[in-house]
């Protein structure tokens, strides 16, 4: 019976020691968005969405031309990962099974996992050498590869769940297979892939390291895709390790309009998931 | 009848159309290899494999060799795993095991918020939060317990090694936490009801049945966390102090080896120069991508991943 007590003891103390694990995990989260709140909503202002960042050392400004810059990254690594991560992921799906699918699949799963800085390094060699200076294009390239194994992985994943009865329902009325995939499968898994492709984003919109020395940054507005640009995160990176107080104080506005971005899109997709996840997920 | 040719035309294009696609993406991966190697091979022409014996790194006469970094990321990202994989295998038993269901999905929620926090925005908070805690809280209190260890010598600056290790860490347990517990999840129910009908308690049944049935998958946590680890920059960047010196103590600052190429990459001005940091950088990615391998190949043995299990 001791031997029992004792076993019953270990139990609840491991059950107590896991929950405290849980805990201890999870207090940076509330830790750092504490923070984000108490320090970087205070600093934003009309002028932070507004005004172009001011001259060093002055207060003022803001990091409109960044938020802009950012805008148009992303525009164009959409340019690169949509159309490639969607496609790809209507073959994983489609066509499981072959060589090419498992080879896809496994290399999109290690792209997914390859140092970002890497990516710079590759955007740097293939677009910046040769047109000889930092453009915004290399930096969207960069993004864009880091975009497609998100979108591949959840296309692959929500294309897989329509059922097959709509698709014999439309092949049985003599229509092809490829506009059977473009007209009634992909529009029937459109809210899911959608939902891919902004997690995708919101994940490549807080990425600095691959933007140093291809999208480089820039002090004032710039449209041209063949021109340096600037980006909130590496905005934020230059102002956090600068000397000046009110840079401080605009990279944690930066940061706050960043995760608050990247938290409401998760949370939406959250919810847009939680309505399949009845028929799918932790099966 | 001539139009069933036609169609089976557009399905031929069409499939081919989606396998360009899907064959694109191995074709990157081969692309950056390439272009990586082509990049560095001034570099590794002239250094070998010497490269990471030496700890000379000077620009101006042309030396490079990157053994500080590879110290500094390999033990940053050691610190980092000493911490996060208890942790981490922690919560995971508690997720997978323990709690009930409405407790489950809101914390794996936001263990998964964790993962989605910008690398900068760790890094800021490193600067202006965890810097000063290390400096003023945690430093004092490990001289006055542990100082007579070599490891724990030094001024308190703040920054270095150990505080990069630490906000390494908070980054990683993420990873290690969605694998193990999907993992773990994986282990047959029936695994479980034997244990259970021998009389186990619940922390007997995760003892002996789900972990040693999980293990491999758990490995495989551990070395997707640790790609992690070795590849990360930003944050590391702005905690580590970028000094490129071997210290037995964690206190002393540090540099790692992406940390050097973030920030000297676009001043590099010789072609020597660049091509140095492309070669390390191509380390960096031949070892995250083996390590990454190894954990898909582990991971896989024991869960087939969620699109496998549903067929």
């Amino acid at each position: 019976m001791n031997g029992y007590r004792r076993r019953r003891l270990v139990n609840a103390a491991m059950a107590a020691v896991t929950f405290l694990c849980t805990l201890a995990v999870l207090a940076p989260l509330f830790i750092i968005l504490a923070f984000l709140l108490r320090t970087g909503a205070g600093a934003i202002n009309l002028d932070f969405f507004t005004q172009l960042p001011g001259a060093a050392g002055e207060p003022g400004g803001g990091m409109a031309n960044a938020i802009a810059g950012t805008v148009m990254l992303l525009g164009l690594a959409g340019l690169v990962g949509i159309p490639l991560g969607v496609l790809g992921g209507v073959f994983l799906a489609e066509y499981p099974n072959s060589r090419l699918g498992h080879v896809a699949r496994l290399t999109a799963d290690v792209l997914n996992g390859m140092p970002s800085i890497v990516m710079g390094l590759f955007a740097y060699v293939l677009i910046v050498l040769p047109l000889r200076h930092f453009s915004a294009l290399a930096g969207g390239a960069a993004l864009g590869v880091m975009l497609i194994p998100t979108v591949v992985r959840t296309t692959e994943e929500i294309v897989r769940l329509v059922p097959q009865s709509i698709r014999e329902a439309s092949l049985a009325l003599g229509i092809p297979v490829w506009k059977t995939t473009l007209r009634v499968v992909l529009p029937t898994a459109a809210a899911g892939i959608v939902t891919g492709i902004m997690v995708g984003l919101a994940r490549i919109a807080g990425e600095t390291a691959p933007l140093l020395f291809t999208a480089f940054g820039n002090r004032f507005w710039n449209w041209d895709p063949l021109k340096p640009v600037a980006a909130l995160p590496l905005q934020i990176f230059a102002y956090a390790i600068s000397p000046f107080d009110d840079w401080h104080r605009q990279a944690w506005a930066g940061a706050l309009v960043l995760v608050t971005i990247v938290l409401l899109v998760n949370v939406a997709a959250r919810f847009a998931a939680g309505r399949q996840a009845r028929y799918q997920r932790d099966s | 009848m001539d139009m069933v040719p036609v169609r089976a035309t557009g399905d031929r294009a069409f499939q081919l159309l989606l396998a360009a696609m899907a064959a694109a993406i191995p074709l990157i991966m081969g692309a950056m290899l390439i272009a990586l190697v082509d990049a560095g091979l001034p570099a590794i022409r002239r250094f070998g494999l010497a490269f990471f014996g030496t700890s000379t790194w000077d620009p101006v006469a042309g030396e490079f060799g990157v053994l500080p970094f590879v110290y500094g990321t390999l033990v940053s990202s050691a610190i980092a795993l000493f911490l996060a994989v208890p942790l981490g295998l922690g919560v995971a038993v508690f997720l997978s095991e323990l709690a009930p269901g409405w407790v489950r999905t809101p914390v794996r929620f936001l263990v998964e918020l964790l993962a989605a926090i910008p690398s900068v925005v760790y890094g800021l908070w490193g600067i202006f939060v965890l810097v000063p805690w290390v400096r003023a809280t945690l430093t004092p209190a490990l001289q006055s317990s542990l100082g007579f260890l070599p490891l724990f010598t030094g001024p308190p600056l703040g920054i270095g090694m150990l505080t990069a290790g630490l906000i390494l860490a908070i980054m990683v347990v993420p990873f290690i936490v969605a694998v193990s517990t999907e993992v773990m999840r994986a282990v047959p129910r029936a695994q479980r009801e034997a244990a259970q009908a021998l009389g186990a308690t619940g922390w007997e049944t995760t003892r002996t049945a789900v972990i040693p049935y999980a293990r491999s998958g758990i490995a495989g946590a551990i070395f997707l966390a640790l790609a992690r680890a070795l590849g990360e920059t930003m944050a590391v960047t702005m905690v580590i102090g970028n000094v490129p010196q071997i210290k037995a103590s964690l206190l002393a600052p540090a540099y790692t080896v992406s940390a050097v190429i973030a920030n000297e990459f676009a001043e590099a001005t010789s072609d020597l120069y660049v091509a140095a940091l492309v070669y390390a950088g191509l380390v960096l990615f031949l070892v995250t991508l083996t390590v990454n391998i190894l954990a898909r190949v582990l991971v896989r043995r024991v869960a087939s991943g969620p699109a496998l299990i549903r067929e």
